[in-house]
């Protein structure tokens, strides 16, 4: 809102006496304390609208001072008022008046949800920006260092994430003051701050002097890295990120490397697992020549961990890792140090390794290349479509892309065949349905003749499985394989089977139908609809189950954007006419609904009640201005 | 007489007791909190009543700072007492405990799945460190454990509106100026609301809850399984041990009880109905399936008999406050064991060897398989365990020196000295001495608790909770 518009409006509001524009006001301040918690939300998430009403001195003096003791309401109230005040610096006057939003949100940043205090340290931050210099040191700072020496250590985790803001923007003085509190907070004695404090050091090492950087950051670091809690360690495995981008190149041997060698082979599993997945990121920061002579041979030891986590989230970053390596030497260090492990966790014990690395595995042969793809790593797929496991399969299927580029899908195929039918009859639903969400990806992978010849009857098949959920994944492909490849094609293939069906004596097929043409008819043209399509659905119309027939009505309803205008009138109409009168009363109200041709929205229940009031007191017009705009359509 | 204490000599003496007086006597039962007034000064006629098995008390835990002391009973309810400044009425008492809150934290609901009753009974309750000027506390029947916020609130917001101070409408065309509440002070309300539910992941029935170092995670052990949870998330938790046999017909032990270890977040122990533990580092693997040690004393084949199983199997086990020992308890006696020592325990207290010989009888009803607890004093130099005949034991590491004390309402008296009590065994019994034969089983203490800091111990005694404190001349 603009800074001059808050004023004015205020000014109209409170100089006519009795003005009934008041009322909805009235109601929303009434309701920040009705025992009704969607009530009090609804309330507290038009708080600007009460501001604005009461004019930024009214906010200032009355409604802040009662919002700083509002904190024994739900989180999800809390929650919403914690970020209101992230944007309220206008109501209040602007940045000169700024620092008054600074209670109520200290008050939030020291609730025990978690959630809440982020969120009110998340609008601390953001009003941190518009205070000035002098009003930082005034007002901000004093905050920062009554949260960081609170009793509780819940305010003490909230002031790890107000360092880095106000640092860059303070005298030399308050920053060394600052600097120190970090200090105090990374050897605080609950492992709740040290652990807050240890997530916030790369980000406040960002913001200090690179000097200070070496001197303080490094010492805390490594502290923190070698805490008596693996929950702490553990979080400054990713702090080691940002550091090691920070340092120049010659320092990072001296003052990270030891910490990161020490982490990645740190006694609990939980550090190990979190070096894994933070590898990338941590070989980007070292840079290539540290990654020559220390990376590699610590992500061999991962991928090899006694752990199965660790060696799962490693296989995870086996793609990535490999991308990343120095081009001078990278085909030679993947043959030779980590192919040889991939290799082992292709026959891994455990089923996570295992499906970890298929996710991956297909992005190595683009970096290796059609021969060494061919020799090496050919096998290796063949054997995880073989696996026992249906994940391993399915996530190798899944990204059959990649090896098409580099070899072409050929090559696969013989073995790829027998994977995916095993998949598609795989006794449990869900597998099932995962294979279902690969096929037209599939069919792209492997082109039209090929899926004509061995994979249509599996989809056609789909279509009449015992669970609903596949059968309607099952129309959901049809239509992919459509778009994929052409109306013609459907025509031919698909559109006989599927219309074929209505005859089935099992009326759960016969709505399959209908499901399928709902699909379709959109991507097979008017022609197709029109001429083969709707007949077959009009002759529905007839059909002994009620539901059946009222999936006639919503059919119509639905292809008929797509049929052509005469049709509709001469042939649609008199059935959904005819279907208005039937027997079954579901049956009648979608044929109703499909000749007025609309849905009814209900409005959000929990506007309701505000709306339904205002509506009864006669002038729904005058508040519509305080309900969100769809409830306002929906029910003026 | 002297009490024990860890090396200095002091004599307990009776501060308070709480809930009805006896099977027969009780209080006004107009409702729970009534009956948890404080009895002690009262001169109300007491009505004639029965005991209600509700109110049985199945936990009893002081929080870290020892300013509030916990109950948990047979119906569900958490009963918070607080300790009171001292009184300037009675001087002669340091601060009591009062009722601080009463909430119902869990009903009695049926499981239609398995056609199976879930029972309200609190079987454990354990408080977190505290985090803000709340309090928060675990509490757990069998399936389902619960996240309970205690907060207190002084004020109250004013001022409305639409309707004017007496709660009459206004003309809401009439509205000429905006009102904002005003918070006015009001008189302290405490309230316990329910934070968070863990439920869903306990096929059998939970038997320990214990909270983590780390101040994030905590445990929950079954029959068979032991849970790590993280304390802000409800939809999920890990199963770090699994015990249950792929075949049922081959179990031959279950977990009776487990905990964190105070200070090492990646230890906890779990104790079987062998009478063995097992520590397990949570580092080593994310299953903890292997233990890292295992605690076990050679049988003495002199002593076995039918009974040696039942009675070897650990019903409690507690880390010392400064995390070198862990106290266990079996149904005759309590071993104090160093971590550092797996093969035997370095303490042996016997709690009650003269029930050795009642074995056969305490089969036959039952008492041979009741749940007693154990507790170790602030500084771990003393350590706790409840008896039979509402007796209670006590062990002085230092001195070796023990002693037995009974729950009862003849001593309860303010300010009374605790007489030592003694159980005959042979023939000839001596003057203050009570017979084996004539101890009464049906009153047992299974759940006591000291203080932290203090010379302050609860002991619950079926529906009562005594509350004894060293006596200061």
């Amino acid at each position: 809102m603009s800074e001059h518009s808050g004023p004015h409006h205020t000014s109209k509001m409170a100089g006519a006496d009795g003005d009934d524009s008041l009322y909805p006001i009235a109601v929303l301040i009434d309701e920040l304390r009705n025992e009704d918690v969607q009530l009090r939300l609804n309330s507290i998430k038009k708080l600007s609208t009460i501001a604005l009403a009461l004019g930024v001195e009214r906010t200032r003096t009355e409604l802040l001072p009662f919002l700083t003791d509002t904190i024994y309401d739900e989180d999800e109230v809390l929650l919403a008022l914690a970020e209101q005040l992230g944007n309220f610096t206008m109501l209040v006057g602007g940045p000169e008046y700024v620092h008054c939003l600074l209670p109520p949100l200290e008050s939030l940043a020291t609730v025990e949800e978690t959630v809440v205090r982020d969120k009110a340290v998340e609008s601390l931050r953001k009003i941190s920006q518009e205070h000035s210099p002098v009003d930082l040191e005034v007002h901000f700072e004093p905050l920062v260092k009554r949260l960081a020496s609170g009793d509780w250590f819940t305010s003490r985790t909230s002031a790890c994430g107000l360092f880095s803001v106000c640092y860059p923007r303070v005298s030399s003085t308050v920053k060394a003051e600052i600097r120190q509190h970090f200090r105090t907070l990374c050897s605080d004695d609950t492992p709740m701050v040290r652990r807050a404090a240890a997530s916030k050091l790369g980000e406040f090492a960002k913001v200090l002097e690179l000097d200070y950087v070496k001197s303080d950051i490094i010492s805390l670091f490594t502290a923190l890295a070698s805490d008596e809690q693996d929950s702490v360690r553990l979080l400054a495995v990713e702090a080691c990120v940002s550091i090691a981008t920070l340092l120049p190149q010659e320092d990072l041997e001296t003052l990270v490397m030891p910490t990161l060698r020490q982490a990645a082979e740190d006694k609990s599993w939980r550090v190990r697992y979190m070096v894994a997945d933070k590898f990338s990121e941590l070989q980007k920061a070292v840079g290539p020549e540290i990654t020559k002579n220390d990376l590699v041979p610590a992500f061999q030891n991962l991928l090899k961990d006694c752990e199965a986590e660790v060696r799962a989230a490693a296989a995870n970053k086996v793609k990535e890792f490999c991308e990343n390596l120095p081009e001078d030497s990278r085909e030679q260090i993947i043959m030779t140090h980590i192919l040889p492990c991939v290799k082992e966790l292709v026959s891994d014990t455990n089923q996570h390794v295992k499906s970890a690395l298929a996710s991956v595995i297909m992005g190595l042969s683009t970096i290796l290349g059609k021969d060494n793809t061919v020799e090496h790593l050919l096998p290796l797929f063949l054997a995880q479509l073989k696996d026992e496991c249906p994940e391993v399969r399915l996530n190798i299927i899944s990204n059959l892309d990649c090896v098409n580029e580099v070899i072409g899908i050929r090559q696969l195929s013989q073995s790829l065949l027998p994977a995916i039918v095993e998949l598609a009859e795989d006794a449990k639903w869900r597998v099932r349905l995962a294979i279902i969400e690969y096929m037209p990806l599939l069919a792209g992978q492997l082109g039209v003749e090929f899926f004509d010849e061995k994979l249509n009857t599996l989809c056609m098949a789909w279509l009449i499985d015992h669970v609903y959920a596949i059968r309607e994944a099952a129309t959901c492909n049809l239509m992919k394989l459509v778009e994929k490849f052409g109306a013609e094609w459907a025509q031919n293939t698909i559109v006989p089977k599927v219309l074929g069906m209505a005859n089935d004596p099992n009326y759960l097929h016969r709505m399959t139908t209908l499901f399928c043409i709902n699909a379709l008819s959109e991507a097979c043209g008017q022609d197709i609809t029109t001429k083969q399509m709707l007949p077959v659905v009009l002759k529905m119309s007839n059909d002994q189950v009620a539901n059946v027939r009222f999936n006639v009505a919503k059919s119509l309803q639905k292809i008929g954007p797509v049929l052509d205008s005469n049709a509709l009138q001469s042939e649609v109409k008199p059935v959904l006419e005819k279907l208005a009168t039937d027997t079954d009363m579901d049956v009648k109200y979608f044929a109703q609904e499909a000749i007025s041709g609309k849905l009814v929205f209900p409005p959000p229940a929990a506007e309701t009640s505000l709306y339904v009031r205002f509506y009864r007191s006669g002038k729904p017009d005058d508040h519509a201005v305080f309900l969100s705009s769809s409830t306002v359509l929906s029910l003026a | 007489m002297a009490g024990v204490s860890g090396g200095n000599d002091f004599q307990w003496c009776f501060s308070q007791v709480k809930g009805a007086i006896d099977e027969d006597v009780a209080e006004d039962f107009g409702g729970y909190v009534a009956s948890l007034e404080l009895v002690v000064g009262s001169d109300r006629v007491p009505d004639v009543t029965v005991l209600r098995p509700s109110d049985i008390i199945s936990t009893v835990e002081f929080n870290y700072s020892g300013e509030l002391l916990a109950t948990g009973d047979k119906g569900g309810r958490v009963v918070i007492f607080q300790h009171e400044q001292e009184s300037k009425n009675r001087p002669q008492l340091r601060g009591e405990y009062n009722v601080y809150s009463t909430f119902q934290s869990h009903e009695p609901e049926f499981d239609y799945l398995k056609s199976l009753e879930i029972e309200e009974k609190i079987n454990k309750i354990r408080w977190l460190p505290q985090q803000n000027s709340a309090h928060f506390l675990l509490s757990t029947n069998d399936k389902t454990i619960k996240l309970w916020k205690i907060s207190e609130r002084d004020k109250r917001a004013e001022g409305y509106n639409l309707k004017d101070e007496e709660g009459r409408l206004r003309d809401p065309f009439r509205i000429s100026s905006l009102r904002v509440p005003v918070l006015m002070p009001m008189d302290l309300m405490v309230e316990a609301s329910p934070r968070r539910i863990f439920a869903n992941a306990h096929t059998y029935h939970i038997n320990s809850i214990s909270v983590n170092s780390d101040h994030e995670t905590y445990l929950s052990a079954d029959d068979l399984r032991i849970n790590l949870w993280h304390l802000e998330i409800t939809d999920r938790s890990f199963n770090i041990v699994d015990i249950k046999p792929a075949n049922m017909e081959e179990l031959t032990e279950v977990i009776t009880a487990a905990e964190c270890h105070p200070h090492q977040c990646n230890v906890f122990v779990y104790s079987s109905s062998k009478g063995t533990i097992r520590l397990c580092d949570m580092r080593a693997a994310a299953l903890c399936d292997r233990h890292s040690k295992f605690f076990e004393e050679p049988e003495d084949p002199s002593s076995r008999s039918f009974f040696s199983e039942i009675i070897s199997s650990i019903s409690d086990v507690k880390f010392s406050h400064s995390g070198r020992y862990m106290m266990t308890r079996d149904y005759l006696s309590v071993k104090v064991w160093d971590l550092n020592m797996e093969n035997r325990p370095v303490e042996t207290y016997q709690v009650h060897e003269y029930l050795r010989s009642k074995l056969c009888s305490l089969y036959e009803n039952d008492c041979i398989f009741d749940k007693f607890e154990c507790c170790w004093n602030g500084s771990d130099s003393a350590i706790m365990t409840g008896s039979y005949n509402n007796f209670f034991r006590m062990f002085d590491r230092n001195t070796r020196r023990d002693i037995t004390l009974e729950a009862s309402r003849e001593s309860s008296k303010p300010r009374a000295t605790l007489k030592p009590r003694k159980v005959s065994t042979g023939g000839k019994r001596k003057k203050d001495e009570i017979s084996v034969d004539s101890l009464d089983f049906n009153k047992k203490i299974l759940h006591t608790a000291w203080h932290p800091k203090e010379n302050v111990i609860a002991v619950a005694a079926t529906n009562n909770l005594y509350i004894f404190q060293d006596k200061i001349n």
